[in-house]
């Protein structure tokens, strides 16, 4: 099974919705994965976010937006999970706020497993890097049974960006 | 037995009692669900095994090696910017915290135990500052002013129409929230609020790596990636057992750790924290401006310069505990809560009863007596029973059980030195304790020589020991409920048996094998008909047998905390065994408890060579039955499968011990191969668990842990099967009617053996 189909299943069990697009129509994409308010950070090189998502969010709109968008730096095809680093754009905090995030990723940027992922991540840790491994919504079954959306978003959003088209 | 002990008895039975009406069905609910969750999970990890034992390495390792590893992290925090505090006890930790708080109004909290542990919230409070818990469990708690009930589920214990009521009460809500996605809502929204206006954010971490001075934070919620990157003062608090050497000496862990705790393969959000961190501070009072201006370019990985961050390791006992080579062990515990999971009495009465100041479960045994100390310890120490369940669950390979048996031998010789009269009891064998040992362990201890007794005067033995006044003053003096059935001593021994028919009926050179029957207590003095099935069933496989008299393997005494009388009786029985291993003979054992004590504790006794001897030679009776069908002896030997007098349904229990030693699977296939229609219990432990579900003060705990077993084979009229004497009197005592010994169901009459 090819890295990128284990990732579509991974996602699938965790409700993940994906979409899959090209560098061309990912505006697009992302403007259909959207709901309500949206504000977003810069994506990777070469992607460009749709204009009706806010690119430099005020603390207000953070507050108040409906969907974040933001990049995800790699993949883990194993268990669906995408990594979002603390950087200065507010990568964290715009992927954390809102109730819906939209993570936009290249598939070149998927690794097999959570060693790789691991392996990945060393380099950057030691020079001072810091991130989430975010698997799936929030959660919490603390309440009596399991409820999605608990402090960070309730939904979560894929846009896998195919290369080479 | 002073009346003191007596009314603690009755007060500890009517608390657990309380508690197991209040609090035991939400306990057994998300228990034994976690519980499933691990158990698939790790069904589907083929690697599983070694990730457990590559993490037991790397922690065996990281302990060891600890101080270097802290000074190696305080070069590295300070190289990021950040500050390093190692504190040796809860007030030092707490002293330092208070001042890095300086005059903020309110510190928003992600769970940590370890803030529990030092009770920092009482600090705050007393500083004027506000804590605000706001894991949605812990949130709950500190709202109900109650102690966590779980490592993982701080309000695992609370019904979700307590909840409902509690934020009714606390907020005065005319139409409060009733579903559980509504009190999310609710709690989300109250506690955002909380959030955004806070002034310090304080996590726990899982893991603390020293070369990078990166911290692993796992939730569920989003709230320690919340409270952390919203506010501008980052404190975060851990025990100093937590630092692994490199990053990626975290990958086992992380594993390890949701599918452990929850059966998730990662918990949704694996924070790796390099503080201070790049992310912009948030200023919602200032909503109209920019979320990254003032922050330079707004791009790059930097530090953001408005941010502080502290790291406070506490020792509080914990370098001492790394000294001790009982309890260091303990260090190891990542905190996933499979421990308590998987174990049969938590499940019934969750942490506020198996738990002490802060810790639960199983682990909490070592955990408060290294921090708390001895007298926190002996609180809960007993709800151990030794079934080993939590071995297996654990991902760090922690032997759980011994631990807390270590712990109950120095509570156990810490009372006896206080004892201001000390006596050994007429006629009990002379053991290895201190004069002034509890009467009842001591006599529990050695049942061994009580047994012996019983046989030699029974049947009066046994008419006296259920007369009412004997079984009012056992229960008085020995704490023995009246409520059990007593086991019934037979008047003819295995041993004598064997010696009466003439030895085996299969000579020496016509055998494929020469084996040992092992007439553990039980077995020789109780339940001797389990043995005679034992002998005919391996006589009819070609077995030359030998029943030879022999000592106890120590188990009473151990499950007793009398950790030198079972070591005494493990060196007894390995000089009486040696010559017949030595002689290629096999040792061939039916209870259970016994043959784990042979193949697991005995490790810790004996000799490496002598262990491995012993161990490598003995089986379970049927786990040898199996050897011997595979290697060509035939199943029709057996009781014949059309002998339509017995039921072909059966109903099986297998032995928490033997489920732990995975033998559980032999019993189900020579069942099944000799013809019988088998179904096999789950529940990890009958409750009854040697002696534990004998005391006065635990009986009704006891019935209640067997209680899923009513649920499984209450309905049906299948056969009964166990093969633990102690599961098959619980399954005698909940289902009314008798179990079985899986041996009994192959062996041949004894009129047909030859
Ligand atoms: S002792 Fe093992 S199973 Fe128990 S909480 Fe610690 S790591 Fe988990």
């Amino acid at each position: 099974m090819s890295t990128e189909t284990t990732f579509l299943e991974s996602l699938s069990e965790l409700d993940v919705e994906v979409t899959r697009t090209t560098p061309d129509s990912c505006a697009d994409a992302i403007a259909d994965a959207t709901v309500g308010e949206a504000i977003g950070v810069p994506l990777q090189d070469g992607l460009a976010l749709p204009p009706s998502v806010a690119d430099r969010p005020t603390n207000g709109d953070l507050e108040t937006a409906d969907t974040g968008v933001t990049p995800a730096a790699f993949g883990i095809a194993e268990i669906g999970s995408v990594h979002l680093e603390s950087d200065r754009a507010g990568t964290e905090l715009v992927s954390l706020y809102p109730r819906r995030h939209v993570a936009v990723l290249r598939d070149a940027d998927l690794v097999p497993d959570v060693a790789t992922a691991i392996d990945r991540l060393g380099p950057d840790l030691r020079a001072g890097g810091s991130g989430v491994v975010a698997t799936g919504p929030s959660a919490t079954a603390d309440m009596g049974s399991l409820v999605v959306g608990a402090h960070g978003p309730g939904e979560v959003h894929v846009i896998l960006v195919e290369a080479g088209q | 037995m002073s009346r003191a002990d007596r009314g603690d008895r009755a007060e500890r039975a009517a608390r657990i009692r309380n508690v197991m009406r209040e609090e035991g069905d939400a306990v057994a609910r998300n228990t034994r669900e976690h519980n499933a969750g691990r158990k698939a999970a790790a069904e589907n990890v083929p690697e599983y095994e070694d990730l457990r034992t590559r993490a037991r390495e790397l922690k065996e390792h990281a302990i060891e090696n600890l101080p270097e590893l802290i000074e190696e992290l305080r070069e590295s925090v300070a190289a990021n910017g950040g500050h390093l505090y190692i504190a040796d006890d809860a007030a030092d930790a707490n002293r330092y915290i208070v001042e890095a708080v300086g005059d903020a109004d309110t510190v928003v909290k992600s769970k940590s135990m370890t803030t529990e542990e030092i009770e920092v919230n009482d600090a705050l409070a007393a500083a004027g500052v506000e804590p605000v818990e706001t894991d949605l469990g812990e949130w709950v708690i500190q709202l109900a002013d109650e102690a966590p009930s779980h490592l993982i589920g701080p309000a695992m214990h609370k019904e979700r129409a307590e909840i409902a009521e509690l934020f009714a009460d606390v907020f005065d809500l005319a139409e409060p929230p009733e579903t559980a996605a509504e009190l999310t809502a609710f709690a989300r929204e109250k506690l955002g609020k909380r959030i955004r206006e806070a002034d310090v954010g304080m996590t726990g971490a899982n893991f603390v790596v020293a070369e990078s001075g990166t911290l692993a934070i796992v939730t569920n919620e989003g709230n320690a990636r919340k409270v952390a990157a919203t506010t501008d003062t980052h404190v975060a608090v851990a025990g100093v057992e937590k630092i692994v050497p490199t990053v990626e000496d975290l990958q086992p862990f992380l594993e390890l750790l949701s599918r452990s705790g929850t059966g998730q393969e990662l918990s949704a959000y694996t924070s790796l924290l390099t503080p201070p961190v790049a992310s912009p501070v948030p200023d919602f009072d200032a909503p109209a401006e920019s979320l990254v201006d003032g922050n330079g370019d707004g791009s790059g990985v930097a530090a953001d310069s408005d941010r502080e961050f502290h790291l406070v390791l506490i020792d509080n006992g914990r370098l001492a505990m790394r000294e001790d080579d009982e309890l260091r062990e303990t260090l190891y515990c990542v905190r996933c809560g499979a421990c308590a999971n998987s174990c049969g009495n938590f499940q019934s009465v969750g942490g506020h009863v198996f738990g002490g100041e802060t810790y639960t479960g199983g682990i909490a045994g070592g955990w408060e007596a290294g921090i708390e100390g001895l007298d926190v310890a002996a609180e809960f120490n007993d709800l151990c029973t030794g079934c080993s369940r939590c071995v297996p669950a654990c991902p760090v390979q922690i032997d759980i059980p011994w631990i807390n048996t270590v712990v109950r031998d120095r509570i156990n010789r810490r009372k006896a030195d206080a004892s201001d009269f000390a006596f050994l009891p007429d006629g009990l064998a002379p053991d290895a304790e201190p004069a002034g040992l509890d009467l009842g362990k001591r006599f529990v201890g050695d049942f061994a020589t009580l047994a012996e007794w019983g046989h030699r005067t029974a049947p009066l033995a046994n008419r006296l020991a259920n007369a009412g006044p004997v079984r009012a003053a056992l229960e008085r003096v020995v704490g023995i409920d009246r409520r059990r059935d007593l086991p019934e001593f037979a008047s003819e021994s295995l041993v004598e048996w064997f010696d009466r028919r003439g030895g085996s009926r299969v000579p020496i050179d016509e055998a494929d094998r020469d084996a040992i029957v092992y007439p553990d207590t039980y077995t020789n003095y109780v339940d001797v008909e389990r043995g005679k099935a034992a002998v005919r069933t391996l006589e009819a496989l070609g077995v030359h047998v030998r029943v030879p008299p022999l000592p106890p393997s120590g188990r009473p005494p151990l499950s007793q905390g009398m950790v030198a009388t079972a070591e005494e009786r493990a060196h007894d029985l390995y000089a009486a065994l040696a010559e017949h291993v030595d002689a290629g003979r096999d040792v061939v054992v039916v209870e259970p408890s016994d043959l784990a004590m042979i193949r697991s504790e005995y490790e810790r006794f004996l000799e490496p060579d002598s262990f491995e001897r012993l161990a490598g030679a003995s089986y379970e009776v049927l786990e040898y039955v199996y050897g011997l069908l595979e290697n060509g002896a035939p199943i029709d030997a057996l009781t014949p499968g059309d002998d339509s007098t017995r039921n072909r349904e059966l109903a099986y229990h297998p032995h928490c011990q033997a489920r732990t030693l995975d033998l559980e699977e032999y019993t189900l296939a020579v069942l099944e191969r000799a013809g019988y229609d088998v179904r096999t219990s789950d529940t990890e432990c009958c409750g009854m668990a040697g002696s534990f579900g004998y005391k006065a003060e635990y009986y009704e705990l006891s019935i209640d842990v067997g209680e899923p077993l009513v649920e499984d084979f209450g309905g049906t009229d299948r056969t009964l099967v166990a093969s633990g004497t102690s599961c098959g009197e619980q399954l005698d005592a909940l289902l009314d009617r008798p179990a079985r010994h899986p041996v009994e169901l192959i062996a041949p009459p004894e009129s047909a053996s030859r």
